[in-house]
């Protein structure tokens, strides 16, 4: 019966210890003299190269009925794997915790539609572009909208809420009468209803939705300050930053992320936007 | 009958992915619920002892786990103690840790409650008997404690299994994850797929935890 205390008593202490330890780290910076991140050649040598993608937005990085990793990111992971020699461990990341990925160290690249933004680009390295994105709006063949400046007051535009839609026309139109819907599915019920005049989302979202579904036009393709997408790597990573540009640079020689978007994109946004959507080289006009 | 979009789930290897999943979720939560039910009970023992500083680490412990929320306490498990310690542990490995640590928490309370609802006179009786403490406990006490607790355990051993749709959060790919990729994969071809993927995924939830609880009923009409 004593030992057993003095047994309870010690695990007792270590789980205390544990959940302290825990309870320490909260709000702790990332700034001790050990690097989280690997560097080119430590990812070289273990063979594996870690990539966070996006598991479940299609056609970017999506699972395929297979198990597959699939989509536009994916493709670029796969081939950066290829040009690394190593094997391609990928990671299913969530918007919100992409960033903590990289700063902990437990990716070595995040692949997963990661648009370019000032406050992000503080906390993580980004590396060339290799697409570009912006908002857009569709609307009815019978009554394509190419301008948001004369909006009938009549009107509804449809969009989703959170999206950075919503927030662009709250800031820069906010006469003009919103349609909130939770879901993408909700949405497009509301739009080939005929709820709303228009909808504005993502530019390849409309674009998307304007070919899937006859009578639709996108009558203003590009909206909003124009983005750009970009792998992202830890903070302070310049070995693995410095090969990821040389590599985006020497693949705009081949059209690589062309042929991405016709292995990946064109079913879901035709031909006619490759150009506009594409960036080769990591150059942006 | 509404257009469910239960179609996706035929495609490839869709519905063999989402049993996959489940297994996922389950294998974590019942090594979490295999670890923390004997660690429970000691504590739970241990908390009804008159030693205060026991009973204050202890109630330090329960109340620490139980205000955190279990997202946070994942974080820290996963990111957290990467950024600490530089500890590389797996999302499946921090999340087995964050349900044990919060399972016997909640369990070592639900033993202490038990336990002091036996009432005294039992410890009394078996004293006049002559039965020392340990017999006290293992042939008078734990036996009563055990049919009181039961109902009690399985509310928390479903409520972990069922919380394991957090650990998606840290790149754990459950049922829910899996769920949400089928989904998305089939979003333009069957906008509905989420209302059938969804409404299956509540009936494996179901599937898993129904026989838990049946086993519960068993056993407290067995030990009647």
């Amino acid at each position: 019966m004593k030992n057993l205390k003095k047994i309870l008593a010690l695990v007792l202490a270590l789980m205390m210890i544990a959940a302290l330890a825990a309870c320490g780290t909260q709000g702790q910076t990332n700034d001790g003299d050990t690097t989280v991140y690997r560097t080119l050649d430590e990812i070289k040598e273990s063979g594996t190269i870690n990539i966070g993608v996006f598991s479940d937005k299609n056609p970017f990085g999506y699972v395929d009925e297979n198990g597959e990793y699939q989509g536009y990111d994916v493709y670029f992971a796969n081939r950066i794997g290829e040009d690394l020699g190593v094997k391609v461990n990928f990671v299913s990341t969530e918007a919100a915790n992409r960033i903590e990925y990289l700063q902990t160290g437990k990716v070595d690249i995040i692949l997963a539609n990661f648009t370019v933004t000032p406050e992000r680009a503080e906390e993580v390295d980004f590396a060339l572009p290799y697409m570009n994105v912006a908002l857009g709006v569709v609307s009815p063949d019978s009554r394509v909208i190419e301008s948001l400046d004369n909006w009938d007051a009549n009107d509804e535009m449809i969009v989703i809420s959170g999206t950075t839609a919503e927030t662009y026309l709250i800031q820069n139109y906010p006469d003009i009468k919103l349609q909130k819907y939770d879901t993408y599915a909700n949405a497009k019920n509301a739009m080939e209803n005929g709820n709303g005049a228009a909808w504005a989302n993502d530019n390849t979202e409309v674009i998307a939705f304007a070919l899937q579904n006859a009578g639709y036009t996108v009558g203003i393709p590009s909206l909003g300050s124009k983005d750009t997408i970009a792998p992202a790597v830890s903070q302070g990573n310049e070995t693995l930053l410095n090969w990821l540009n040389e590599e985006i640079v020497a693949l705009g020689e081949e059209n690589f992320f062309h042929a991405d978007y016709e292995a990946t994109l064109v079913d879901t946004y035709g031909m006619e936007y490759e150009d506009s959507l594409v960036v080769e080289g990591g150059v942006t006009e | 009958m509404p257009d469910l979009g239960l179609e996706v789930l035929w495609k490839g290897k869709n519905a063999a992915r989402l049993l996959g999943g489940l297994w996922t979720a389950l294998r974590i939560s019942l090594i979490s619920v295999a670890i923390s039910i004997p660690l429970g009970i000691l504590l739970g023992v241990l908390m009804t002892r008159k030693n205060r500083v026991v009973r204050a680490l202890l109630r330090f412990y329960l109340e620490f786990i139980r205000i955190m929320p279990q997202m946070v306490l994942l974080f820290l498990a996963y990111f957290g103690t990467t950024r600490a310690f530089g500890w590389n542990l797996t999302g499946e490995t921090s999340s087995i840790i964050v349900f044990t640590l919060w399972g016997t928490a909640e369990m070592s309370d639900l033993v202490r409650g038990a336990l002091i609802s036996i009432p005294k006179h039992q410890y009394e009786s078996s004293e006049a008997l002559g039965l020392s403490k340990a017999q006290t406990y293992w042939y008078i006490i734990i036996p009563q404690t055990i049919r009181r607790l039961l109902p009690l355990s399985i509310n928390l051993i479903t409520r972990m299994i069922k919380t394991t749709s957090l650990i998606l959060m840290i790149g754990v790919v459950e049922m829910l994850k899996v769920a949400q990729q089928i989904i998305e994969a089939n979003r333009t071809a069957s906008p509905n797929a989420a209302f059938g993927v969804y409404l299956t995924v509540f009936l494996l939830y179901f599937i898993a935890c129904w026989p838990i609880s049946l086993l519960a009923k068993h056993l407290e009409q067995k030990w009647r």
